[in-house]
């Protein structure tokens, strides 16, 4: 909010080659500004979650690389920097499936989140995660294998929360949940957004939900940007209501049969 | 009676040492995946690193004891940064690999300093015995069993408790996501090999008091297999256990053999044998995770 304008992350122009032979992303650029949500939209395989693990560095551990392109993190370059140090400069990224480990419990689990802070800091941010999530604290000895799907999420989350990140990458917190969780997720995703200023680089199948929350966003198709703007804007664009929301023309919902015009009616290229 | 008691009693000290070991073992199992071929060894260097201070340069027991520590801590660190750290992202099979290819080499090197006679420490603690409930021990072996207890006491609260014990059960479960967080894996690595090295001296060392140390020393590696198996490969109190167990049944049925049917010898197989039973009916053990991968 203080700097509505300056932007916290920039990519330019990424170029990312996997097991030196596939190229997942493909001239991408986008900006993450200061305290907002954005949103990084589009389909399987289109290069979402590359773009977030690009970020985070943790491309390198799956034989990833960037071949071409700058990221730019608080005007710093970080495409070459080791993934534990990105962390220790502000960038969590939330993976994709949860990832939490299974046989150790909530409370160490959440440690290992804090891994970077130190530890004096470590009964304070666990009381703020309990805060955002109530349901941690009733499970706080459990192990994190035996919780639910949306509490595990919670944890991925609450682990971010533990290192106090600046910029937080969230991959696709929506996935396998209940819509009802998936509602009560992003309500606490948008609080943090609001009450801690945190910068959040949001990537979702979701559409719908991820546009209701986030300020801005990009879709991906192909490892390129097709389009992007503000949410609002993208929300009423008729063909991402078309292609992302589901909805026809006058906004009425879309009859299956019709889904065969995807390819042809496409006004971008991919 | 007071025969077994004695047998019970030499196997839970030689059980102590195999649990030492197979701490080291576990550890890095837990930590990395790699099955550690030249565990036995790096006990064998720590005993001739302690022997060599000792009774070659004639420094006194305990600043030697804690020489060698440090130099396990650098033996831990050289064998991670030279061997293991070019070998990150190559198949698990191939570091196993060269773990063997490490044993014959520190093997080999032991020889070409100390020769292969055996060598004996001088005594450290009186060999005046100890009675406990009627049966004579030498307070080298109450040492051995207490030192053990302890090691394994501090182990279990660091990996319960410390931020970094937690980090490496964190980087066991899942290397992607614990460097997601800012944990160093391969500081992690370096740390468990360390970790492995010094309880393996530890081992040695207490070995080396009590039997005399030779170049055959590195076998006792193999002895910590059956431990480790019966215990679980990643599991702590089971390494814990399950050398104590070992130790015992190997002294007890060896004991046995002779007196009842006089056959020398059970005590190099007794260990192996229940080792396949362990394979065939709980190949996991006693408290390992079920899904892990069996070697």
């Amino acid at each position: 909010m203080n700097h509505p304008a300056m932007d916290l992350l920039k990519i330019e122009n990424l170029e990312v080659v996997y097991n030196d032979v596939i190229l997942v992303l493909k001239g991408l650029s986008l900006r993450a500004q200061q305290g907002r949500i954005t949103a990084l939209l589009g389909p399987n395989g289109a290069g979402k979650s590359t773009t977030l693990k690009a970020v985070s560095g943790l491309i390198r551990t799956e034989d990833g690389e960037i071949t071409e392109g700058a990221i730019r993190y608080l005007d710093q370059p970080i495409h070459r920097t080791l993934p534990e140090r990105i962390v220790r400069l502000g960038i969590f990224q939330v993976m994709e499936g949860r990832r939490v480990f299974e046989d150790l419990n909530v409370e160490e689990n959440l440690r290992c989140g804090g891994f970077t802070r130190p530890s004096s800091e470590f009964p304070a941010s666990l009381e703020r995660v309990y805060a955002y999530f109530p349901r941690l604290q009733e499970r706080r000895k459990q192990l994190a294998g035996y919780l639910s799907g949306g509490e595990q999420q919670m944890l991925a989350i609450g682990r971010a929360l533990m290192a106090k990140p600046k910029l937080l990458l969230l991959d696709e917190p929506s996935l396998g949940l209940a819509p009802l969780l998936v509602e009560e997720i992003f309500t606490i995703v948008q609080r943090v957004n609001a009450e801690e200023g945190m910068t959040i680089l949001l990537v979702e199948q979701n559409a719908r939900a991820a546009l209701s929350i986030s300020h801005h966003g990009y879709i991906l198709e192909n490892g390129r940007i097709v389009m992007d703007g503000s949410s609002t804007s993208l929300l009423n664009n008729p063909d991402v209501q078309e292609f992302y929301l589901g909805l026809g023309h006058g906004g009425e919902k879309r009859s299956y049969r019709d889904v065969k015009h995807y390819r042809r009616r496409k006004r971008w290229l991919g | 009676m007071e025969y077994y008691l004695q047998l019970i009693v030499n196997g839970l000290v030689v059980g102590s040492i195999y649990s030492l070991v197979a701490l080291g073992f576990v550890i890095i199992y837990k930590a990395t995946k790699v099955v550690n071929f030249a565990q036995g060894e790096m006990v064998m260097v720590g005993a001739y690193i302690c022997f060599a201070l000792t009774v070659q340069m004639g420094l006194p027991f305990l600043v030697s004891f804690l020489m060698t520590l440090i130099f396990s801590v650098v033996l831990g660190l050289c064998i991670e940064r030279v061997i293991l750290r070019p070998l990150i992202g190559e198949p698990i099979i191939s570091v196993i690999m060269v773990t063997v290819g490490l044993s014959t080499v520190l093997k080999s090197l032991v020889q070409l300093f100390w020769g292969t006679q055996i060598r004996v420490f001088p005594p450290v603690l009186p060999s005046e015995p100890i009675w406990v409930a009627g049966v004579p021990i030498a307070p080298i072996y109450i040492a051995a069993f207490v030192l053990s207890g302890l090691l394994f006491a501090v182990f279990s609260i660091f990996f319960k408790y410390s931020r970094t014990g937690i980090a490496m059960r964190a980087t066991a479960m899942d290397q992607q996501a614990a460097q997601s967080m800012g944990i160093g894996v391969k500081n992690i690595f370096a740390l468990s090999w360390c970790i492995a090295a010094v309880v393996s001296s530890i081992g040695g060392i207490i070995l080396g008091n009590i039997n005399g140390i030779n170049a055959q020393l590195g076998h006792l590696g193999l002895k910590v297999f059956p431990a480790v198996i019966l215990g679980g490969l990643d599991s702590l109190l089971g390494a814990a256990l399950g050398g104590l167990i070992i130790g015992v049944l190997e002294n007890v049925a060896d004991g046995f053999m002779q007196q009842v049917f006089s056959l020398p010898g059970f005590k190099e197989v007794a260990a192996y044998v229940v080792l396949v039973i362990i394979l065939m009916i709980r190949p996991y053990g006693l408290f390992g995770t079920r899904e892990i991968e069996r070697v």
